[in-house]
């Protein structure tokens, strides 16, 4: 009765592969353990998804999976599987990537890639930091934080990754800690349900490097201050600039459907040619 | 019942936190690996609702409901 043993969650991972690569208390083990729930949840085929990552710690992720995966070139992530589902428009595609990969080397990807509202739920884990190379200060790193390349602390303003994509028209962006597991697993069943580009940012702990230069060295300290600092969107609207110094806003910035990109390119086809696209799944035709 | 695997296990205590019930207690003795693994030790208070399986990032845990 070895089976009976094992994680609700083990039938998804590729067990050979297991223990996983990432330091103790890592959030990209939470972040995958609430995909799986919040895939149960939506009710979408394990088989039909498709993962798609870019190059960091977070991108690992679709290696620990048994589904069909792509690990691609740094920040292109999303340019793939933007190829990925129009080739075959019934995959549900997943794109890892983390903050490096999806604010930094790939921004512009991921803001076309919102304005275009293709079909694809990103999981965007930040950890502030670039925790693969050895703690360099991201684009996401709050003001005064502290990392390898910023010994007296970061002056420059970080992005707020969330409303950035909300900006360039995603049509569902939710934002959670990995302290808010059961809320994040809520947003991924969203994101998948909704059709459109849904971006989900997750704020995570990397003790390691962020925590062990901002005084926050176990796990257990970095996820009090995610759970004690977030606040809700609904309430932060209403607070002043001076109240959220410090603040994670947390909750879901937008959720409005609008027409879908690989939906359009496909009845534009049909409108043209008066027949449906020869190159749609032509891989996957018997002949 | 909570089953939990020591190979898979890497220590982080995220479960003996995040518990809402303190089932979980961190065990004096470390093992060969200078790890210590959490302990069940209050599984009497535990009301399944999943959240340190939810929350492990190894996927070491798994709570069973009760068979009586």
């Amino acid at each position: 009765m070895e089976e009976n043993n094992e994680s609700p969650f083990m039938k998804y991972l590729r067990k050979d592969r297991l223990p996983n690569i990432f330091c103790a208390g890592c959030g990209n083990g939470i972040v995958l353990n609430t995909f799986f729930n919040g895939m149960e949840m939506a009710e979408v085929d394990f088989d039909s998804i498709a993962m798609a990552s870019g190059i960091g710690c977070s991108s690992r992720i679709p290696g620990y999976v048994k589904c069909d995966s792509l690990h691609t070139t740094h920040g292109r992530p999303i340019s793939f599987a933007t190829g990925l589902k129009l080739g075959n428009p019934d995959l549900n595609v997943v794109v890892f990537t983390g903050d490096g990969d999806a604010a930094a080397i790939g921004g512009n990807h991921l803001i076309h890639g919102a304005r275009r509202n293709i079909d694809m739920t990103v999981i965007c884990i930040n950890n502030s930091i670039y925790g693969m190379t050895g703690g360099q200060i991201s684009p996401t790193s709050p003001q005064g934080s502290y990392g390898s390349t910023a010994p007296y602390g970061v002056f420059e303003r970080p992005f707020d990754l969330a409303e950035l994509v909300t900006a360039a028209g995603a049509t569902y962006v939710a934002r959670w800690t990995t302290a808010h597991a059961l809320q994040l697993t809520n947003a991924i069943k969203k994101g998948l349900n909704n059709k459109g580009f849904s971006f989900i940012e997750v704020i995570s702990q990397c003790p390691t490097y962020f925590g062990r230069k901002n005084k926050l060295r176990t796990p257990i300290d970095m996820m009090r201050w995610m759970k004690d600092s977030g606040v809700n969107k609904l309430k932060a609207d209403q607070m002043s600039a001076e109240e959220l110094e410090g603040k994670i806003v947390v909750g879901e910035f937008a959720n409005e459907p609008q027409p879908e990109f690989s939906n359009e390119l496909y009845n534009l086809i049909e409108e043209k040619y008066g027949q449906k696209s020869q190159a749609a799944k032509s891989a996957y035709r018997e002949d | 019942m909570i089953k939990l695997d020591p190979n898979l296990c890497k220590g982080c205590s995220i479960c003996t936190e995040f518990c809402p019930k303190n089932v979980y207690e961190n065990s004096k003795t470390p093992d060969k690996r200078g790890i210590r693994i959490p302990v069940p030790k209050n599984q009497d208070k535990c009301t399944q609702c999943n959240l340190c399986a939810l929350m492990c990032p190894d996927q070491a845990i798994k709570v069973d409901e009760e068979d009586e």
